[in-house]
């Protein structure tokens, strides 16, 4: 190499370093250094005043054995998201195609839709949420019109989870204006091909709305299924921190800061955190593989 | 667009069955009256939590619980007159004023490391660029909830508990990576001809970043900066570990307040101030809904 190639090179690793430098010292700091030390806390015992106390893989062996409470907050967790992503999804897909039926007129369409996923994560919602859900509240004053009386939901074990659920999928506006993008990528032909083909709304929504929107949906299953597991300020707010009734609020990361900063239990926390890590990575590697057979991204021949 | 033009979308989308040709003006009428007002109804659904908060807030106290409904039967104001006298011996517009600080210096942080960072992994060559951008894709994925544990221990052996410090710092350092992508995927839409062009002229990096690409990336940046500030006014874990004393807390700390205070009846207070504390946010979308709708569309922003 050149002496002054070489030194070109050296001046574009010094700029590149130096532009690089806050967010460098962030990763390093308060990202990696911080996931190493948690991964260490994972295997030990710890309440912030005394040291560390290595106890090897205890903190995992006890959560799956010997705490009915963390295997609860597990299985809510996952009911909220296996339940609340597809309904959600389907809800931004549905409402997406319906605004995509005509384009005039749209534009406020969208942004009132928008508007909750932008406000839904705020205190201000869950209180509201709560007070819409308790007893005598709206939600049970209108159903008592059709004869169904429930007393209020939020601290009704079987209905308290239904309720969360419907507080994600009211957030729908996200996903859908991104599916609504996507929408208008697709090309008029295809549908005009499968018409002549002789197609019906169905088949044509099965065989090219699907196929052409497969990467948009693999990019918002992947993110909302993520982000569902990481549920918390509502969870919070809806049951005063407690996550009651019943621990049918206790979601993962509500039961993962009462164990670390509640109960000063921060080893424990952290090794939930670890698990939590664990079956996000699962979860994305599977999308990831099983991606390839059937998200159809364009341009590509299958 | 003309009318034959929307009939044949309609048409090829099959919410039009074939119809002889005379027949299908009328069809087509019908069809969006049905589609506007399905929407319409839809609408009212989506945004009745919202209007019902509103209305509420004009509730006497006595009216929860008693009045479901929309309209205030004895409408007052005395709601707002309370919350505005403030609450634990702190006036309202201190948390206002709290939250405030917080968010504008977050936007701050955010938008000048985040551009910096950006800068750097979209336009300079330089050794293990290609790893440290996959780390930043990864962090992207990565639960937050793995770093908070040992972040609070931390900062509080640093002694910055019940300081912003732990609030603000993170947000100069880059540490949310969803700015970062957005600006680079905006910088490598931009053509790499006048930056090119500058470097020839023996312009530098720095250079080219302040007068070049800056300016050019001015909506990747409005587009943060008006997420980057509703997110952190809407921030609750983070308050909820670093800020102890109430006439530190931002609004939503501050609301559990009101709403813990009065866990008997004073729904009033805790409505208003939800209200309050949502207003700014609903201001920033009433303003800047194009934005923030198409900045979504684009990049896959979450809301």
């Amino acid at each position: 190499m050149k002496p002054g190639r070489r030194r070109a090179n050296r001046r574009e690793n010094v700029a590149g370093y130096t532009f690089l430098l806050p967010w460098l010292i962030g990763f390093l700091g308060l990202t990696l250094g911080p996931m190493i030390y948690s991964l260490y806390l994972s295997f030990t015992k710890y309440n912030l005043f005394a040291d560390p106390k290595f106890v090897g893989f205890d903190n995992y062996v006890r959560m799956f054995t010997e705490d009915p409470q963390f295997l609860q907050s597990v299985q809510i967790t996952l009911v909220y998201v296996l339940v609340g992503t597809p309904v959600k999804l389907a809800a931004a897909l549905g409402i997406a195609m319906l605004l995509n039926y005509r384009n005039r007129g749209t534009g406020f369409f969208r942004s009132s839709f928008y508007a909750p996923s932008l406000i839904g994560a705020s205190v201000s919602v869950a209180i509201v949420w709560r007070a819409m859900f308790s007893s005598n509240g709206p939600v049970d004053s209108s159903l008592s019109l059709f004869g169904i009386n429930i007393g209020g939901w939020v601290g009704n074990v079987s209905l308290v989870i239904p309720m969360m659920i419907l507080l994600a999928v009211w957030q729908f506006g996200a996903p859908m204006v991104i599916f609504l993008a996507g929408l208008k990528q697709i090309p008029r032909e295809l549908y005009e091909a499968a018409e002549v083909d002789g197609a019906g709304p169905v088949r044509k929504f099965h065989s090219v709305t699907i196929p052409m929107l497969s990467s948009v949906i693999f990019f918002n299953l992947l993110l909302e299924t993520i982000n569902a597991f990481q549920v918390f300020a509502s969870a919070y707010i809806i049951s005063n921190g407690s996550g009651g009734p019943a621990g049918m609020t206790n979601f993962y990361t509500l039961y993962l800061y009462k164990r670390g900063f509640a109960d000063g239990q921060m080893g424990y926390a952290a090794a939930m955190a670890w698990v939590l890590v664990i079956v996000v990575a699962i979860i994305a590697f599977i999308l990831f593989r099983t991606s390839k057979s059937w998200v159809h991204y364009a341009g590509e021949n299958k | 667009m003309s009318t034959i033009e929307v009939d044949r979308a309609a048409f090829l989308e099959g919410q039009i069955e074939p119809q002889p040709r005379r027949r299908r003006p009328k069809r087509k009428t019908v069809n969006t009256v049905i589609w506007f007002v399905v929407l319409l109804a839809l609408t009212a659904i989506i945004l009745y939590p919202l209007v019902w908060l509103v209305f509420s807030t004009f509730k006497p106290s006595s009216e929860f619980g008693q009045n479901p409904g929309l309209i205030p039967e004895n409408p007052t104001i005395d709601n707002y007159l309370k919350v505005f006298d403030g609450i634990a011996g702190t006036p309202l517009w201190r948390f206002f004023g709290n939250s405030l600080l917080i968010a504008v210096s977050a936007v701050v942080g955010i938008l000048a490391s985040s551009a910096l960072a950006a800068y750097a992994f979209a336009r300079i060559k330089f050794k293990g660029v290609g790893v440290l951008f996959a780390a930043m894709i990864g962090t992207l994925l990565l639960p937050f909830h793995v770093i908070i544990i040992p972040q609070y221990i931390m900062f509080q052996k640093l002694e910055l508990v019940d300081t912003y410090v732990p609030l603000i710092l993170p947000k100069f350092l880059a540490t949310e990576a969803f700015f970062v992508f957005l600006m680079v995927q905006f910088i490598r839409n931009i053509p790499r001809d006048m930056d090119e062009a500058a470097r020839i002229d023996g312009a530098g990096h720095t250079r080219i970043f302040f007068s070049i690409i800056l300016p050019l990336i001015r909506p990747a940046l409005i587009t943060s900066a008006i997420f980057a500030f509703i997110w952190t006014w809407n921030d609750f874990l983070g308050p909820l570990l670093y800020v102890n004393s109430p006439e530190k807390y931002p609004l939503p700390i501050a609301l559990r307040l009101y709403n813990d205070a009065t866990s008997t009846s004073d729904y009033g207070a805790t409505v208003a101030v939800s209200f309050l504390a949502l207003l700014p946010i609903l201001i920033f979308f009433i303003v800047f809904q194009r934005f923030l709708v198409d900045g979504v569309a684009t990049q896959g922003l979450k809301g």
